[in-house]
């Protein structure tokens, strides 16, 4: 029975290789079709993935810590040979769908097809004209570093028996359309739930709990729907201005693997964006009263802030607060210098994860050097972990309402120690 | 040629007076008048350089009894090296080594009223001054010399010190200059030391000035502690046009090592005994004030040229040669740059003290006699009563917080007597008040024959004015908010040949048919003033995108298409320099998204050549652009400290760079925006070139042309022009973000 | 009272614990070296180094450097006996205005020290939290690698010598 079960369900995951195509000429695709397959690699965020630190764009390389174990990005740029510049456009949208390169391997869900396979045929066909129309680059990207048994592809067949659902899905019905096509793009372009939502101990996203908070590249990214931490809660118009500049007034800046995904969003149209943010913002209904209240509470008490002299509070990591954050995060207004927000509106600080603030005051927080945009120094060098928990503790107290969080010394050793990349 | 006529004492004279004093009455009857005299300028030529304004040979140089040199420059260090080429030059015209000389810069109690330390100026009026006040000054000891040791001065040498007789005997300096020999007027020409026998100019010496700051030394305003030295900070209202409406001032005053709370009308500072108390006590009282501001203050950034454009302007044509004229081919573009900022690393700062109703100012102003004048006016003392002396601030490029700064001590030292007050500027008071480099249009159109020849040039550049200095009180910021206030003086454009915003407006090109109008602007929306090269670098990045357009319509190569315009000799030698040392051949093919380009100008006209070749890498996904390198050729004339200027053009090219990709200060309707350097991006170690070459033309004998600006310009067109041989886009709106480069070249 | 030990000598402040280093270093110990250039953390004129880190001494409070080893410029070396850093970029020339300087020796000693034989591209990556507005970006390079090299030829004949 095991045997034959075995066998079925190897014939079941047996998939073929599809023939070589010649590269297709650049010349024949559509410029408005590249152009949209542009904006929708850039929602799709595919060129964060598949670029590495310094490396040409899109040809792969990039190391994705999961906690399986490192998968290294493929080169997705049109060289024949490293690349996909042999892939037919049937190739390319079954590799989308259904998970399953070319050459009929099983790849690792890191490639989020479990969105992608809900993108439309026209979205498809506009993301291969783009990606054939890149420059090839040959550079072939390092093999994978998987623990037994996701070193074997045919592991990955077995989990997509478990948990993927190919094709499209009927999106709830009775919004506008607006509404409907951000789900559509929050969904199967930018799969905003790979990092917002939990997964199981397989790595699978949780049934039911969509957008209940996950984590990404040892970010935590916070819950989007009625859990969201933040103090002030998010609007469409609010959603709107923090995915196209990267930063909302009352919210404070992207960081971590959030930033390179506002970055893209900044540069497509406004009408993409919109959705998205109507989208998301609907995840979480509106507010409740009593969290309307406490937020609008906030606003106005910082707006009319009181008159302060020196902090004088015994505690040592108020000490530490004043000399090295004061200056920027004001204890009592809106913002302080250089723009910073307080950090009773930041949503790392009311998290219920610690890790965003830790990784924060360790390595700061910059746009890349040619861009405008919020710079904060990290304080990784200038910091025992002792201190940062200190640190931590105070704003946590000072700044939240929430309960305190716990062997906060640990965790950052352990992200100083790299050993949290989940 | 004329022979330059030489201080001429013959043995007869010299034996009949029979001593030092004599000989120098004698030679001062000889050679003009004493500086006391009022008598009219005798007519003669002009003197060289800044001798002109400062007759005096003892106004640049004094020897002591003992032998010490003293050499005085009006001219300040402002990073770019001049005290050390000063030195080089009074040392080699008196034949000592550098190290025996002590130079003494910018000091309204000691040294020449040079003005600013501006527009690449130094080397030639200071540097030109020094040059023939050293040689003269030499010639004249070897004179007493000739007298005291009855030779005639062809047997004479000066060298180490001293004059030496070929028969071995010697007088040191210091025992030549009883009496005042220096106390003449200098002569139009000088016996210069023959280039050919130098041993100090033109050969590079290591700057004075460095080994202090590599190791902690005091090198700096911010680095000074006179006794009992106490800190001050000022709150500076949120915006140009917020006055102080309230504020409670009694929380501060009470913190304990506050000592003062100083206002007058919108002007509020606070003075304590220690600097972060002072800085802590400044944001208390930031807290507390509030403002009326007007929320309409300032134009929509957006929209900043129309408004521009749209505003009266005061047209001037500074060029007009031949008839219009058409052409086979028109060509016509429109060229923008944003307001951008000097961003001194190192916020302004000044110390002041008031003592006896006479003030005492240590500032890095670019000028220290108008800034007394300036601070007179404000404080209505005498300006006699004021002493400006200039101590190196961080680098300035131009007017930033220099000058307001040292305004801001004086007002504060003025209402706390008798102690020195320190005042170090925020990074955000610089970031939103320093005067900008204004932003600026140009339009270019110009007709070519069918040989690709230009044979009409009409050009339009509309500016604000490029200087706000002080002179006037109404150019210090704070005596602006005063409860009396002074107001801006009325903004004049710079005349020409130098200009403004309409400098280097003028192409060196051969153009037989030629209009070229400067329309000033004189409203400023925004505070404004000079920025190193003035409308140099606008104009020369418009002129010389333009000239590459031109050439892609007459398809030439853009060398090659310059070189046919172009007759000075010197001009052309820069370029084909720049070009061979480049490796600059049109047939080559590059690697995809790669590109060239080249640009050459010679600064306002008048002073260095310099020509740039770049090239760069255009990320076809991201439109970054990567510099991969760059090579120039300068003509400086003669070139005193031959690395002091190659180290001004790659700090220009990297600085232009910078304004080139980057730059461009935000704001909104109220306030600037940009406030700190993550809402000002300047250029960091990841953007500069792999490597940057200078090729130094060097002309001994010739006049020393400045060079500290002249690369801005050039390297702005180079990096347009690689851009577009890269992406075959010409981008005309500064700067050339990733954003703007990316929406450029498409998909 | 916070005991700080600056270039090897320890000295006693009765500076608020929350008083930034770069003005305990600046007023109260007399050291140029360090300059306030944003207050902010942005621009590294403030850089020393601490237990062998570069760090921006305008946002780091005194309170937590209690029994560290602080490391200014005039740590390096003196005028009259300059440090291998320090005659580097004596010797290449590297400064304009010379304010970004001596963070830009701290942030480089620092590296020098975790990593003697950088490469370019790390010299930069090391160097990038640090503005220079004179661009005397290639002379610094430069500096950098001719210390590295003198100190790694010295440590190679006495490895005693090295890094100070
Ligand atoms: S002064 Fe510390 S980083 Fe700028
Ligand atoms: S040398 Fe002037 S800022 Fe670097």
């Amino acid at each position: 029975m095991t045997v034959l079960g075995a066998a079925g369900f190897v014939a079941w995951a047996w998939e073929p290789a599809l023939a070589l195509n010649p590269p297709p000429d650049r010349s024949s695709f559509d410029r408005e079709l590249v152009q949209r397959g542009a904006e929708l690699a850039a929602i799709g965020n595919c060129g964060v993935c598949h670029t590495t630190a310094g490396g040409k764009p899109f040809a792969g390389g990039r190391p994705l810590p999961t906690p399986f174990g490192t998968i290294h990005a493929t080169n997705i740029t049109p060289d024949p040979k490293a690349g996909i510049g042999q892939w037919s456009e049937a190739a390319f949208e079954r590799a989308m769908r259904e998970g399953v390169d070319r050459a009929g391997r099983h790849l690792y869900p890191a490639f989020p097809y479990d969105h992608f396979t809900r993108l439309t045929d026209e979205d498809v066909k506009a993301l291969y004209a783009f990606m054939m129309t890149r420059d090839p680059v040959r550079v072939t990207a390092p093999a994978n570093d998987l623990a037994f048994p996701l070193n074997i592809r045919l592991s990955v067949a077995a989990w997509k028996l478990l948990f993927f659902h190919k094709g499209r899905r009927q999106l709830e019905a009775g919004h506008d359309a607006t509404w409907t096509r951000g789900a559509y793009l929050a969904d199967a372009v930018a799969h905003c739930g790979a990092c917002h939502t939990p997964r199981n101990a397989l790595g699978a996203q949780k049934r039911g709990q969509d957008f209940a908070g996950g984590s990404s590249e040892g970010w935590h990214a916070p819950a989007l729907n009625a859990q969201s931490p933040a103090p002030v809660p998010w609007t469409a118009d609010s959603l709107f201005t923090y995915l196209r500049s990267g930063s909302a007034p009352l919210h404070g800046t992207a960081a971590g693997p959030m930033a390179p995904v506002v970055h893209n969003l900044g540069g497509v149209p406004e009408d993409d964006v919109r959705p998205i943010a109507v989208f998301i913002a609907s995840v979480a209904g509106p507010p409740s009263p009593e969290r309307q209240r406490m937020a609008d509470e906030l606003i106005q008490r910082l707006s009319n802030p009181e008159t302060v002299g020196l902090a004088a509070d015994g505690q040592p990591g108020a000490a530490i607060f004043a000399g090295a954050c004061a200056t920027c995060h004001s204890e009592t207004r809106l913002r302080g210098a250089a723009g910073a927000i307080n950090l009773a509106l930041s949503t790392a600080v009311n998290a219920p994860d610690p890790r965003n603030a830790i990784r924060i005051v360790l390595d700061g927080i910059g746009p890349a050097q040619d861009r405008r945009g919020p710079l904060m120094p990290g304080f990784s060098g200038a910091l025992t972990d002792g201190q940062i928990a200190q640190l931590i503790g105070y704003v946590r107290a000072q700044f939240s309402t929430q309960p305190a969080w716990h062997d906060l010394e640990t965790t950052i050793r352990r992200i100083r120690e790299g050993k949290d990349q989940s | 040629m004329n022979v330059p006529p030489r201080i001429h004492l013959s043995r007869r004279t010299l034996l009949a007076g029979g001593g030092a004093l004599v000989v120098s009455f004698s030679l001062r009857a000889a050679m003009a008048q004493d500086a006391q005299s009022t008598g009219p300028e005798p007519r003669q030529a002009p003197l060289p350089g800044s001798l002109k304004g400062s007759p005096m040979l003892d106004s640049w140089i004094r020897i002591a009894a003992d032998g010490s040199i003293t050499v005085f420059t009006g001219k300040a260090e402002l990073g770019q090296g001049i005290r050390t080429a000063l030195v080089q030059i009074a040392a080699e015209q008196l034949g000592v080594a550098p190290a025996a000389i002590a130079l003494v810069a910018a000091d309204t109690a000691q040294t020449p009223n040079e003005g600013y330390t501006a527009g690449s100026h130094s080397m030639q009026d200071s540097g030109t001054a020094i040059l023939h006040a050293a040689a003269q000054a030499r010639d004249i000891l070897i004179g007493i010399a000739a007298g005291r040791l009855s030779v005639p001065v062809e047997r004479l040498k000066a060298d180490g010190g001293a004059v030496h007789a070929d028969d071995g005997r010697r007088l040191a300096y210091g025992e030549l200059v009883a009496g005042n020999v220096l106390n003449v007027r200098a002569q139009p020409q000088s016996k210069l030391r023959e280039a050919s026998a130098h041993t100090i100019m033109g050969k590079s010496m290591p700057r004075v000035d460095i080994p202090a700051k590599v190791t902690g030394g005091v090198a700096f305003v911010q680095d000074l502690r006179p006794p009992g030295m106490v800190h001050a900070r000022v709150v500076r209202p949120p915006s140009y046009s917020a006055r102080l409406r309230d504020i409670d001032v009694k929380p501060v005053e009470r913190m304990s090592g506050v000592l003062k709370i100083v206002r007058d009308g919108s002007f509020l500072a606070v003075i304590a005994q220690r600097e972060y108390l002072a800085v802590m006590a400044m944001r208390a009282l930031a807290d507390a004030a509030t403002w009326n501001e007007n929320a309409q203050a300032l134009p929509e950034e957006q929209t900043i040229f129309a408004h521009l454009e749209g505003l009266p302007a005061e047209d001037s044509t500074i060029l007009n040669v031949g008839q219009p004229a058409s052409g086979a081919r028109m060509v016509e573009a429109a060229y923008r740059r944003p307001y951008q900022m000097h961003g001194s690393i190192g916020p302004s700062c000044a110390v002041a003290v008031m003592e006896n109703d006479a003030l005492t100012l240590w500032t890095h102003s670019q000028g220290v006699y108008p800034l007394r004048k300036a601070v007179a006016e404000m404080l209505k003392m005498p300006p006699e009563r004021i002493r400006c002396i200039h101590v190196e601030g961080s680098g300035c490029y131009g007017h930033n917080g220099a000058d307001d700064v040292a305004a801001d001590a004086a007002l504060i030292a003025r209402a706390f007597p008798g102690r020195p007050v320190r005042v170090q500027w925020m990074r955000e008071d610089e970031h939103a008040f320093e005067p900008y480099g204004p932003a600026m249009i140009a339009r270019a159109k110009a007709a070519l024959d069918r040989d690709g020849t230009i044979v009409d040039w009409e050009y339009h550049v509309w500016s604000n004015t490029h200087s706000t200095r002080p002179g006037a009180a109404g150019n210090l910021l704070p005596a602006l908010h005063l409860a009396a206030p002074f107001f801006h003086p009325a903004p004049r454009p710079l005349p020409q040949p130098e200009g403004g915003g309409d400098r280097n407006a003028i192409p060196l090109y051969r153009l037989p048919n030629a209009r070229v109008i400067h329309h000033f602007i004189p409203t400023m929306p925004l505070r404004v003033s000079a920025l190193r090269g003035l409308g140099a670098y606008m104009n020369i990045f418009s002129l010389e995108s333009f000239m590459d357009e031109l050439a892609a319509a007459a398809g030439a190569d853009p060398v090659e298409f310059r070189l046919r315009h172009l007759d000075d000799a010197r001009a052309r030698e820069v370029i084909t320099t720049a070009a061979q040392h480049f490796g600059w051949r049109s047939s080559e093919r590059l690697p995809s998204h790669h590109g060239r380009g080249f640009a050459f100008a010679r600064y306002k006209n008048l002073a260095a050549y310099a020509a740039i070749a770049v090239e760069l890498e255009v990320e076809h996904e991201s439109g970054r652009v990567r510099l991969a390198r760059a090579v120039a050729a300068t003509d400086s004339g003669e070139a005193v400290n031959p690395d002091g200027i190659r180290n001004q053009i790659e700090g220009g090219i990297i600085q232009s760079a910078s304004w080139t990709l980057y730059e461009a200060v935000g704001f909104d309707r109220m306030r600037i925006t940009s406030r700190d350097w993550g809402s000002y991006p300047i250029m960091r170690f990841a953007g500069v070139p792999e490597r940057i070459d200078v090729h130094l033309i060097d002309r001994p004998g010739q006049p020393f042309l400045g060079t500290g600006e002249a690369a801005q310009g050039p390297a702005a067109a180079a990096i347009a022009n690689a851009i577009a041989d890269a992406t075959g886009v010409r981008l005309r709106d500064l700067p050339f973000t990733p954003e703007r480069v990316k929406r450029a070249i498409g998909v | 009272m916070i005991t700080l030990t600056v270039n090897g000598r320890t000295h006693q402040s009765d500076a608020d614990p929350s008083t930034p280093l770069l003005y305990v270093l600046r007023d109260d110990l007399a050291l140029n070296g360090a300059k306030f250039g944003c207050g902010l953390g942005q621009c590294g004129a403030c850089t020393v180094m601490v237990n062998g880190e570069a760090i921006y001494s305008c946002v780091v409070p005194i309170a937590v450097l209690e029994g560290r080893a602080i490391t200014t410029v005039e740590g390096l070396g003196t005028a009259d006996n300059p440090g291998a850093l320090q005659r580097a970029f004596i010797d290449e020339q590297a400064a304009q205005c010379g304010y970004c300087i001596p963070g830009m020796m701290m942030r480089a000693h620092a590296l020098l020290q975790k990593n003697p034989t950088p490469s370019d591209e790390q010299i930069r990556a090391a160097l990038q939290p640090n503005l220079c507005r004179c661009g005397t970006h290639m002379r610094i390079l430069r500096a950098v690698r001719r210390a590295a090299q003198t100190l790694t030829s010295a440590t190679a004949t006495n490895p005693k010598e090295g890094v100070r």
